[in-house]
């Protein structure tokens, strides 16, 4: 696999681009994208600190950064890392629901898991599509997945033990991905801020029926409304853990606050997230499985407990529950789709080899 | 911050429950649609109808979803879940109308997951597990091309209930035909590997299209279709005999049974309550 000793990030074709059509300022940074990235010729520290300028500029502006704008190799890295981690959660985080899709209850409940799941795979592509503009391949971001040599939101290494955990997910889950998500369509990279704009209406569309999925649970059965808290028990520490590390301890946060890839801290959403959902779950009627939690009148926030940052660290390097089921679960689907990927390359190059022999002809 | 609003709808009071996604409590999915029986229709046989359709359907979509997290790529993902959420909207509506029809006021959730094997009118072919992607792509070929003619005799329909369910599910199905077919000609042609995979699938799925046919006289065109695709792909049309036996009839291979356990497992576990 070529993909394996590709250094990234390399821009797969250079740019070219018709002069006039774009500013000077803006043709200056274009056509020295790909030298520039790349370091092979011509841009002397002069222009490339010019350039720099010009993003850091842009930066500033709180305007967007698009594909073809020159960036530090540096932005261009934690950007590929911050959307393939993101879209590889996106695949990984259709296993734990999508399992659920065969037995869900009704059939009406079944169509909006199945939908869910679908849509998931959907912002998946989306984002690799997103990847892709800054010069990764999307072949080459699963292979590293599936070798674990990138990561996805750990969430998703916790089983789903009752279809009360599609309507928790769909609450807590997609509620912290809204929370983290909402403030990246104002990231400072184009391609990922659109993105974002879409997902973030799916997910907004997700976290409400898991909570209708909840309440409808809460007015049925004893064992129903046993299942919803069991549920919110088991996945609200989990969820807290989504937001990452605390601030004092999360090392690429800064660097990435600067770019305004990402615009709040991880404690700052986190704390924000606890506050929108606690008046959800007084509605509901389940209890957060949290003594401390309690008004902060003076803050005009929650306090909440300390989430386990040592199980988080564990769950992250490897050792959650689920995670060699899932990193397998995926391997599985990619290795046994292997020849269907084959035989379609196959087939679209003897199409166009008989197309060429035809105009010959 | 200034996203604030997007954070804090949910759980805010409403006195209906219009504010959320698919509404909630649509114990009739036909409301609002006149649902008489013509004159001169047996309702009876309208109902067994509907439900067999409605069974493959079902079937059908539980086998696709099967392959959540398991295609080949991300894009058959999104392509097969496509097709197997319009067969299950199509197994809704045939089921709701049986229940009007039969005279036993049955919703779509008692017909899905409170009858038994053996009470299931599908062809046995949608109950076949997925095995490969081959198989897969053969059987939706075949059970989309008979669909697909199928319901575009019943647009015709005299009750107009099914002919308006028929009407709609042809689009849906017309997508669902190109993509198995498109998919059985790249398979065909493709690698050596590929090839003979199709051959085998084109094998195992011959005994089953018998089925099809005893029915619903769309045989002809069903065939037309699968030789143009099997002649693009270089691949042999499959010959069929009879298999004995019909699911039609409520005889089944032994995969259904455990399909169905699956299905209706959470359902019967908790038979008092809603979701």
């Amino acid at each position: 696999m070529p993909g394996r000793t590709k250094v990234l990030p390399v821009r797969k074709k250079p740019v070219t681009l018709e002069p006039n059509e774009w500013s000077v300022g803006k043709l200056v940074s274009m056509t020295t994208t790909h030298s520039a990235a790349t370091g092979a010729d011509g841009v002397g520290p002069a222009a490339e600190e010019r350039l720099q300028e010009q993003f850091d500029a842009t930066v500033a502006r709180d305007q967007r950064v698009e594909p073809r704008d020159w960036m530090p190799d540096g932005y261009r890295k934690t950007l590929i890392r911050q959307i393939a981690q993101h879209a590889h959660s996106e695949i990984i985080g259709m296993q734990p629901e999508g399992e659920w899709i065969t037995r869900a209850p009704s059939l009406r409940r079944k169509a909006i898991l199945f939908a869910k799941v679908q849509d998931e795979a959907g912002h998946g592509l989306y984002l690799y599509s997103a990847a892709e503009t800054l010069g990764a391949d999307r072949a080459d971001l699963t292979e590293r997945l599936i070798e674990g040599r990138q990561k996805y939101s750990s969430i998703f290494n916790y089983p789903t033990l009752s279809f009360a955990d599609v309507g928790v997910i769909g609450w807590f889950v997609d509620g912290a991905a809204i929370c983290n998500q909402v403030p990246l369509c104002r990231s400072s990279y184009g391609p990922y801020a659109r993105a974002m704009v879409r997902v973030c209406k799916e997910e907004s569309f997700h976290q409400r029926q898991g909570y209708e999925l909840l309440l409808t649970m809460m007015r049925g059965t004893d064992a129903q409304r046993a299942m919803v808290q069991d549920a919110v028990d088991r996945w609200w520490w989990p969820s807290l853990m989504m937001f990452g590390p605390p601030d004092d301890n999360s090392p690429n946060s800064a660097q990435s606050m600067a770019w305004k890839i990402k615009r709040h801290s991880n404690d700052e959403l986190r704390r924000r997230f606890v506050d929108m959902t606690v008046p959800q779950a007084e509605k509901l009627g389940v209890v957060l499985p949290d003594p401390e939690l309690r008004w902060n009148e003076e803050r005009g926030h929650h306090d909440f407990g300390t989430p386990d940052w040592d199980e988080l660290m564990r769950v992250i390097k490897g050792d959650g529950p689920c995670n060699a089921e899932r990193i397998s679960r995926r391997r599985t689907a990619h290795e046994e789709g292997a020849w269907v990927r084959e035989a379609a390359t196959a087939h679209a190059a003897k199409q166009s080899e008989r197309a060429r022999k035809e105009t010959a002809a | 911050m200034s996203d604030d609003h997007v954070y804090l709808t949910l759980a805010e009071g409403h006195e209906d429950d219009t504010r959320w996604a698919y509404g909630t409590g649509f114990e009739d999915p036909l409301h609002g649609v006149d649902t008489t029986v013509p004159d001169g229709l047996d309702a009876a046989e309208l109902a067994a109808s509907c439900v067999a359709l409605a069974d493959d359907a079902l079937v059908s979509a539980q086998r696709l979803a099967e392959w959540t997290t398991r295609a080949p790529e991300l894009e058959e993902e999104v392509a097969l879940a496509n097709i197997g959420l319009d067969l299950l909207g199509q197994a809704r509506l045939l089921y709701a109308r049986a229940g009007q029809v039969d005279g036993t006021g049955r919703d779509e959730d008692a017909y899905a997951y409170f009858r038994d094997a053996d009470d299931f009118r599908n062809v046995r072919l949608a109950e076949l597990p997925n095995g490969d992607f081959a198989f897969s792509v053969v059987r939706l070929l075949a059970l989309s091309s008979w669909r697909l003619a199928h319901f575009e005799r019943l647009a015709a329909h005299p009750d107009p209930v099914l002919s308006a369910i028929a009407a709609k599910g042809v689009k849906e199905l017309t997508y669902h035909r190109q993509y198995a077919a498109e998919w059985a000609v790249r398979l065909g042609d493709g690698t050596a590997e590929s090839h003979r995979r199709m051959r085998t699938a084109l094998e195992r799925v011959a005994p089953y299209l018998g089925e099809l046919f005893t029915a619903y006289d769309v045989r002809d065109e069903v065939v037309a279709v699968l030789r143009q695709v099997t002649e693009a792909g270089g691949l042999p049309m499959p010959v069929y005999r009879p298999l004995p036996g019909c699911g039609r009839a409520g005889e089944h291979t032994e995969h259904l049974t455990p399909l169905l356990a699956e299905l209706q497992s959470v359902a019967r576990a908790h038979p008092e309550a809603t979701w």
